[in-house]
């Protein structure tokens, strides 16, 4: 049941200048959706916008309709205590198992809890690797 | 009435030797025609020591002075009128230098000669009087409009007068219609189809059949899109105002090069110097109108860059054909000592699956060393969502745009949708180059 633990992540494709941020953002306001992570790829001229939400298929509808360049990307989110050594222990463990991590990015939520998204080169190894670590995100995001 | 079920006229397949007499014969005609009629002609004839009595072979035309838009500028409004103003039933404008238009005259006769002339071309690529046909270009002092308008009509085919803009309406009037043939710039017909699919049209099952397309340059990557997303055949229709309109030359069922009415135009290719140019070679187009009574300029520098293409055509016409124009002599671009046409940037691009239908050439000079951008839209399917997806396209647009132009580009991709998309004629060269 590997499907059940990839989350999609929604990317899209902006020029880097003023407004084109609010301009995404604001389609998601406008169907009242939420973020729950997100970061920023930049590469001069252009970036990716990239983020974690409660609805995601809507969020490409909505976004795809507005007339930007959109795509889902298969991510991985790992929960881990907000203490050190929090993300030392997943960065090992996928070392050890000759995983390469393309990207991560993190937020915090509760009071203790980081969750971590990781963009790795072999998912359903690093699903494989995780799971006996324990510690894949369970939850829904919501 | 058409001459037969192929040909609209019996001239498209007059035997080679005749159609020359028949040059030789009207081109003494409009040379004398000018000299005695338009004084700008006479002054011309006397300062290069010619006179109209010195035309006796085909070939003495490289002894008669070249005519250029200048002179428009020159005699506007009406100064290269050859008849009185009585015998005009009709004029044209369209944009000259330095904000003068060139004002082009019709007589009746001019008139009959061509929208015969456009007439053989739509009936050439099979426009016949069960279709129907959406002119979707500007009728307003444009030659396009009308030309194919009334040819439309001649062949006896159902005309949509629809002229420019209003998208949305155009492609429910096709649909409604039942249009068969179109007429539009092939960028605003890329246009058309982007609109369609966002109205959840598929533009593939409107119905079209044939596609007439000009005004501005296009690829034959542009011609396999179009035919693709409307499936239709499409033609490349050239013409210029100078020279009536619509209609100069058109391309026939073969889709290779564009048969050039001999009978009523006097083709040259000449290079820099306006010396004639070796068989087949590239240079700019000449042309002498051999039948114009109003307007009969005499070898007149069209700005377009083409060549002469080999002899025979499986389709039976005998006039030559020219190959689909390749640029504008003064439209040409020299970065970093190198000639480029927006065509050759445009026919790389369109070999590229991964970038849209539109581009822009960005020219600037940073210090005393020329650079060129070319922005392109990246298509939807292509992107992954990573960054590497940039690099490699960017690369690989640079790498191809190298090999065809032997010039380092800027490659620089934006959003889908930003650049403009223009009606007429598209601003594909923006040069922010200082003068010198």
């Amino acid at each position: 049941m590997k499907e059940e633990k990839i989350i999609k992540q929604v990317s899209v494709f902006v020029e880097n200048k003023p407004g084109r941020l609010a301009a995404v953002t604001e389609k998601l306001y406008e169907k009242g959706i939420n973020i729950r992570a997100f970061t920023i790829a930049e590469a001069g001229d252009f970036g990716i916008i990239r983020m974690v939400v409660d609805k995601t298929d809507e969020a490409y509808k909505v976004l795809k309709d507005a007339g930007f360049t959109v795509s889902l990307t298969n991510v991985l989110g790992v929960e881990v205590k907000d203490e050190p050594g929090g993300l030392y222990s997943i960065a090992k463990t996928l070392a050890d198992a000759n995983i390469n991590i393309e990207y991560v990015y993190a937020f915090t939520f509760g009071r203790d809890k980081a969750l971590i998204i990781l963009r790795v080169d072999d998912i359903s190894k690093a699903i494989e690797v995780l799971e006996k670590e324990n510690v894949l995100f369970k939850g829904k995001v919501e | 009435m058409a001459y037969s079920d192929k040909y609209w006229q019996k001239e498209e397949v007059l035997p080679k030797k005749e159609l020359e007499s028949l040059q030789l014969k009207r081109l003494k005609w409009v040379v004398k025609h000018a000299y005695d009629n338009v004084p700008y002609f006479r002054r011309k004839f006397k300062e290069k020591g010619i006179h109209p009595d010195d035309i006796r072979k085909r070939e003495d035309i490289t002894k008669l002075p070249f005519t250029t838009k200048e002179a428009f500028k020159e005699n506007y409004p009406f100064g290269l009128f050859a008849v009185p103003k009585d015998r005009i039933i009709r004029i044209h404008t369209s944009s000259g230098t330095s904000g003068k238009p060139k004002v082009v005259g019709y007589t009746s006769n001019d008139l009959e000669n061509w929208i015969n002339m456009v007439a053989r071309c739509m009936y050439m690529v099979g426009v016949r009087s069960r279709d129907v046909f959406q002119n979707m270009v500007s009728y307003t002092f444009f030659t396009g409009g009308l030309g194919f308008h009334y040819a439309a009509e001649k062949i006896g085919a159902m005309v949509v007068p629809a002229g420019t803009g209003n998208t949305e309406r155009q492609i429910r009037y096709m649909i409604d219609f039942g249009t068969t043939v179109i007429h539009a710039t092939p960028s605003y017909a890329m246009h058309i189809k982007e609109v369609a699919e966002s109205l959840n049209i598929k533009p593939d099952e409107i119905g079209l059949k044939i596609g007439c397309f000009g005004a501005e340059p296009w690829s034959n990557n542009t011609r396999k899109r179009l035919e693709d997303a409307f499936n239709i055949k499409a033609f490349d229709s050239y013409g210029l105002s100078e020279m009536n309109g619509p209609g100069v030359a058109f391309e026939c069922e073969e889709q290779n090069g564009l048969h050039i009415w001999a009978d009523h135009y006097f083709v040259e290719i000449v290079d820099k110097n306006g010396d004639p140019v070796g068989e087949g070679e590239r240079g700019e187009l000449v042309l002498t109108p051999l039948t114009k009574e109003a307007l009969p300029l005499i070898r007149y520098k069209t700005g377009d860059v083409t060549f002469i293409m080999d002899d025979e055509c499986s389709c039976g016409r005998t006039h030559p054909k020219i190959h689909r124009i390749l640029g504008r002599a003064d439209d040409m671009i020299v970065v970093r000592g190198i000639n480029v046409f927006p065509s050759q940037i445009e026919h790389v691009l369109m070999q590229i699956p991964e970038v849209g239908d539109h581009f822009q050439v960005v020219i600037t000079r940073n210090g005393s060393l020329d650079e060129i951008t070319v922005k392109v839209e990246m298509r939807d399917e292509v992107f992954t969502g990573e960054l590497s997806d940039f690099k490699r396209i960017q690369s690989k647009v640079q790498r191809e745009l190298y090999k065809e132009l032997g010039l380092r580009t800027n490659v620089e991709l934006v959003e889908k949708g930003t650049i403009e998309r223009f009606v007429l004629k598209a601003k594909r060269v923006v040069d922010l180059r200082d003068e010198i």
